[in-house]
């Protein structure tokens, strides 16, 4: 068997028993980065000899037994906005072009700790700021399903590595649908945890209070392994919640009978594609074949999400850009006169526009005179459409839809239409808004060949509902297939 | 007859908190480390970095809120100020602007004029910006984080103040309260208290405030003074001339005893405040204010009230060691071990002020211990020192909290007490000083006077100066 076609459990099984070594596995990857990243541009940053002497140390430990988890000695990619201790961060921008963090984020730390090995940094939109990952500065990443088209955002580096075999899983952030939409347009699994799950501590923030950082993987197992992993409660974030029910993968049962699943009318209207809306419906059909009580409802309130999540996501982000100055890391513009000129120069210079129009943005809705009339009203359609989603789950285990209208866009078609990229986000957002868990899992192809994603929504804390339905919908089969047997054709 | 005016003051008054660690990480607060080392990702606003609240710091902005008759916001926010300085690592500041922790303070104040109120619009918590150092040498400007991130309390008052002298009596007022409480040594020179003064005329008898202007960098209770007084006197200029007070931010210039204006109303900054989202609210529950308010110290009336009941002092020696919590302490501590609250206030009033004064210090500095100063008025009482010797360990103490008894003993400073040899060493004295022994014998009291320095002189000055008296009258 390929080395590439284990899953990250499976290949972690499979080195403790002795079959393969970690090293095998990262020089698979290696090689299989080499073949093709002149095509997908899924990295910022490759760190070979980093990786192999982990996988070296990593690979001793697992034979002493002193490393025994399911994750110990695979390959793992990671979204280049999470800091990695003497491993450029950039945030995809030119503005951290030459930024070495001093720590690591504690969600690596915690795969560290297990074993994993860190390939490199992913690319993704700049500052996580974009639905396709062409905001880098360091150059598009392309679907690997279709280079023509955008691997989604803003993690779509970490989603184009999985799918294209460039590591076992990856991690990823998701402030407004940045996990769930590139895994759904590359064809794997992404979770977003419950907000204060996985801690925030080195994830560079783009919205602090939508943030936060799950998995990619090849399939639902994986999903529950590595969220096992990487939810901690954490001293140093202080949004990071202490649970006890973090045993994500006891949820990996097949079975969903009596589970109660509502699918919101609302997200099922105009500017659904009709294929993502049939793959969708199919979906939630093989659901109640398997014994779910599924039924159609109105979520409300679905129309405001958009606006309230651009007001206070960039709110939020233009006061976090604020430290991307030049006094003190990052890039400095080569001349200037004065601090003022070297401020201006620096920022002008050093970010991309995307973010630019989001500082803007943010900026003006929190500026005097127009802090009620936008941050305030915003942040009561946030309270208002956490109630809207508590009444929902008064009545329902989960809600299902699409993740995104559209199937994968070519790449060039979003960017010269910001608005229209935006509405892509409106099936994610309110998902962040509310704070919940959301998980996308392939549901099909359209027939352009592009994967179709499936999105479960449960209540606060309840990821274990979404890994139980989402484990019994991949059990049937119904996914899209792997991309490396696809280009094999 | 020219107008009158009346002066309106309202304070903004920055105080230091004493904490070990920073307001939102762990690093030292500690004063004048090299640059830059004593700071960490959060403080140094390094990306991912997150701000954790340091719980020490709510119980001391709280317990002043307290002491100032502030009601206590239980459900109380961060809040971020944006603005871009490179002493500021995120370029914004935590600070509090919608839900500060008090409110509605006030404290009172007595001066020439009378008692009076002053009103406390709120207390607000936030962090401290680091240093910019600017080197001629190499033309660039450095940054020293190390004071990034100190807690700060923000103490804003009502515009209730009317001269100088209200303001000094109100800053007064705050700096016992706080160094009461132990929550900052208040040091204007240091730094860990700051007062910016808001200040406007009008003519008396009218209803609305006149354009205040707002004046910072006032490093002392006489530069505070000198800014208040020529700040009146160029708005009352300006008005009398027909011109018109800008509002503005004005810095003085201690060494010229002069103000300049920093920046108009017209390029105040917009401040972009928006609720922290890195930072949970605070909610202070009522078991927890308990707790505040049970561990709150006796403040300086009630103390005073209660050391004219428990102790025979002069009412001016309880002012004066109720003005400083440190000398009040080692008054207390030092009575509890060797009674006698007289002696040692005493030694507290007469040689404690002296030296503090000729060494230009603070009570807060003096390093001797209540152990030691009872040990000393022991010695005294004893006998086994006299009262010249006493000063000199003294002396010693205040430099270096050394313990009298050792040091008289290394010393040998010990009183003769040795009858014997005190006899024989006057016997020698009256036998070399015929003339006096003469003069005393004919009627000249004060002759005597010179016998016994003599003697004393002799014993080099370890002898009881009563016992050398009564030896002498009665050999003469």
């Amino acid at each position: 068997m390929d080395i590439l076609e284990y899953s990250a459990v499976e290949l972690s099984a499979a080195i403790r028993e002795g079959k393969v070594t970690a090293t095998d596995a990262v020089e698979a990857v290696l090689a299989r980065i080499d073949a093709r990243e002149k095509d997908i541009n899924a990295y910022v940053t490759v760190d070979r000899e980093q990786a192999l002497r982990a996988a070296a140390s990593v690979q001793e430990k697992i034979e002493k037994g002193e490393l025994t988890g399911p994750l110990a000695g695979v390959p793992v990619a990671v979204k280049d906005n999470m800091c990695t201790e003497g491993m450029l961060t950039t945030c995809s921008s030119k503005i951290l072009e030459n930024f070495v963090p001093t720590f690591t984020s504690e969600a690596v730390v915690n795969l560290e700790r297990a074993g994993a090995v860190i390939i490199g940094k992913t690319n993704m939109d700049e500052f996580a700021m974009g639905s396709t990952t062409e905001t880098s500065a360091y150059g598009v990443t392309r679907n690997p399903w279709n280079t023509a088209h955008v691997p989604g955002g803003s993690s779509g580096g970490s989603a184009a590595a999985v799918a294209a075999g460039e590591c076992f899983f990856a991690l990823g952030s998701d402030t407004g649908g940045s996990i769930r939409q590139p895994a759904s347009f590359c064809g794997v699994v992404g979770l977003k945890p419950t907000y204060g799950t996985v801690s925030r501590y080195g994830l560079i923030a783009y919205g602090s209070s939508l943030d936060q950082i799950g998995p990619l993987t090849k399939n639902v197992t994986d999903c529950a392994a590595v969220l096992e992993l990487i939810a901690s409660h954490d001293t140093k974030d202080s949004t990071s919640v202490r649970r006890e029910d973090t045993d994500f993968t006891s949820a990996l049962v097949d079975d969903v009978r009596g589970m109660k699943i509502g699918i919101p009318r609302d997200y099922l209207g105009d500017g659904l594609d009709a294929e993502v809306k049939e793959a969708v419906l199919a979906a939630a059909k093989v659901l109640e074949e398997k014994g779910a009580v599924v039924e159609e409802f109105d979520l409300s309130l679905v129309e405001y999400a958009i606006p309230a999540y651009y007001t206070i996501a960039a709110a939020e982000a233009s006061s976090n850009l604020e430290r991307f100055d030049g006094v003190k890391y990052g890039y400095r513009t080569s001349s200037y006169e004065g601090l003022h000129n070297m401020y201006k120069k620096t920022r002008s210079e050093g970010f991309g526009a995307e973010v630019k129009r989001r500082i803007m943005l943010g900026s003006f809705v929190l500026s005097s005179g127009y802090y009620d009339a936008y941050y305030l009203k915003a942040l009561k359609v946030k309270a208002m459409i956490k109630k809207a989603f508590d009444d929902a789950f008064a009545r329902y285990d989960l809600i299902l839809g699409p993740v995104a209208p559209t199937t994968a866009p070519r790449l060039g078609e979003s960017l010269s239409d910001p608005l229209k990229m935006y509405l892509g986000d409106i099936y994610t957002i309110s998902v962040n808004l509310a704070g919940l868990p959301g998980i996308s899992v392939p549901c099909g192809k359209d027939t352009k060949g592009l994967p179709i994603g499936l999105q479960m929504i449960a209540d606060s804390f309840q990821e274990k509902k979404l890994i139980q339905a989402a484990y019994t919908y991949e059990k049937t089969k119904r996914g899209c297939g792997k991309w490396q047997s696809n280009m094999r054709q | 007859m020219a107008k009158q005016y009346e002066t309106v003051i309202g304070l903004e008054v920055h105080v230091e908190l004493a904490t070990k660690t920073k307001i939102f990480c762990g690093c030292s607060t500690a004063f004048g480390g090299a640059p830059n080392t004593h700071t960490c990702p959060v403080c140094t606003g390094m990306p991912g970095s997150l701000p954790v609240l340091n719980k020490q710091v709510v119980n001391y902005a709280a317990a002043v809120g307290l002491a100032t008759n502030c009601t206590i916001t239980q459900y109380c926010k961060f809040d971020r100020k944006n603005y871009f300085y490179p002493d500021n690592p995120q370029n914004y500041q935590i600070s509090q602007l919608y839900l500060p922790i008090c409110r509605d303070g006030h404290v009172d104040i007595e001066t020439a004029a009378g008692k009076k109120s002053v009103g406390i619009h709120e207390i607000h918590m936030e962090e401290d910006a680091g240093k910019l150092i600017h080197d001629e040498w190499e033309d660039c400007s450095l940054v020293d984080y190390n004071r990034s991130g100190v807690p700060l309390i923000e103490i804003v008052s009502e515009p209730d103040m009317r001269s100088a002298e209200e303001v000094i009596a109100y800053l007064e007022k705050l700096r016992m309260i706080i160094q009461y409480l132990g929550a900052s040594d208040c040091k204007l020179n240091e730094g860990s208290m700051r007062a910016d003064v808001n200040l406007s005329v009008r003519e008396v008898g009218a209803s609305e405030y006149g354009t205040r202007t707002e004046m910072k960098n006032l490093n002392s209770f006489r530069a505070i003074t000198h800014a208040i007084e020529g700040e009146r006197e160029r708005q009352i200029d300006l008005l009398e001339s027909g011109q018109q007070v800008v509002q503005e931010t004005r810095r003085w210039d201690d060494a010229k005893e002069y103000s300049y204006a920093m920046r108009s109303k017209e390029d105040a900054q917009d401040y972009r405040y928006f609720p922290d989202p890195d930072l949970v609210p605070v909610y202070i529950s009522d078991e927890w204010l308990q707790q505040i308010r049970d561990s709150q110290p006796e403040f300086r009336e009630e103390k005073m009230e209660r050391y004219r009941k428990e102790f025979d002092i002069p009412e001016y020696d309880i002012g004066i060691i109720t003005d400083s919590k440190h000398l009040a302490d080692l008054f207390e501590e030092t009575v509890a071990i060797c009674g006698q609250p007289k002696k040692v206030s005493n030694w507290l009033m007469g040689e404690t002020l002296r030296l503090l004064k000729e060494k230009s210090m603070d009570p807060e500095d003096i390093v001797f211990s209540p152990e030691h100063l009872a040990k000393l008025i022991r010695l005294v009482d004893s006998k086994a020192i006299n009262s010249t010797v006493a000063k000199k360990v003294f002396e010693a103490m205040f430099a270096g909290n050394v313990d009298p008894e050792q040091y008289v003993e290394e010393k040998g400073l010990k009183t003769v007490n040795d009858e014997g040899a005190l006899r024989t060493t006057i016997a020698e004295v009256i036998a070399s000083n015929p003339q006096s022994v003469e003069d005393y014998r004919n009627g000249k009291e004060k002759a005597i006077g010179f016998l016994v320095g003599q003697t004393m002189k002799a014993m080099k000055g370890k002898a009881d100066p009563a016992s050398v008296n009564r030896i002498l009258k009665e050999l003469l």
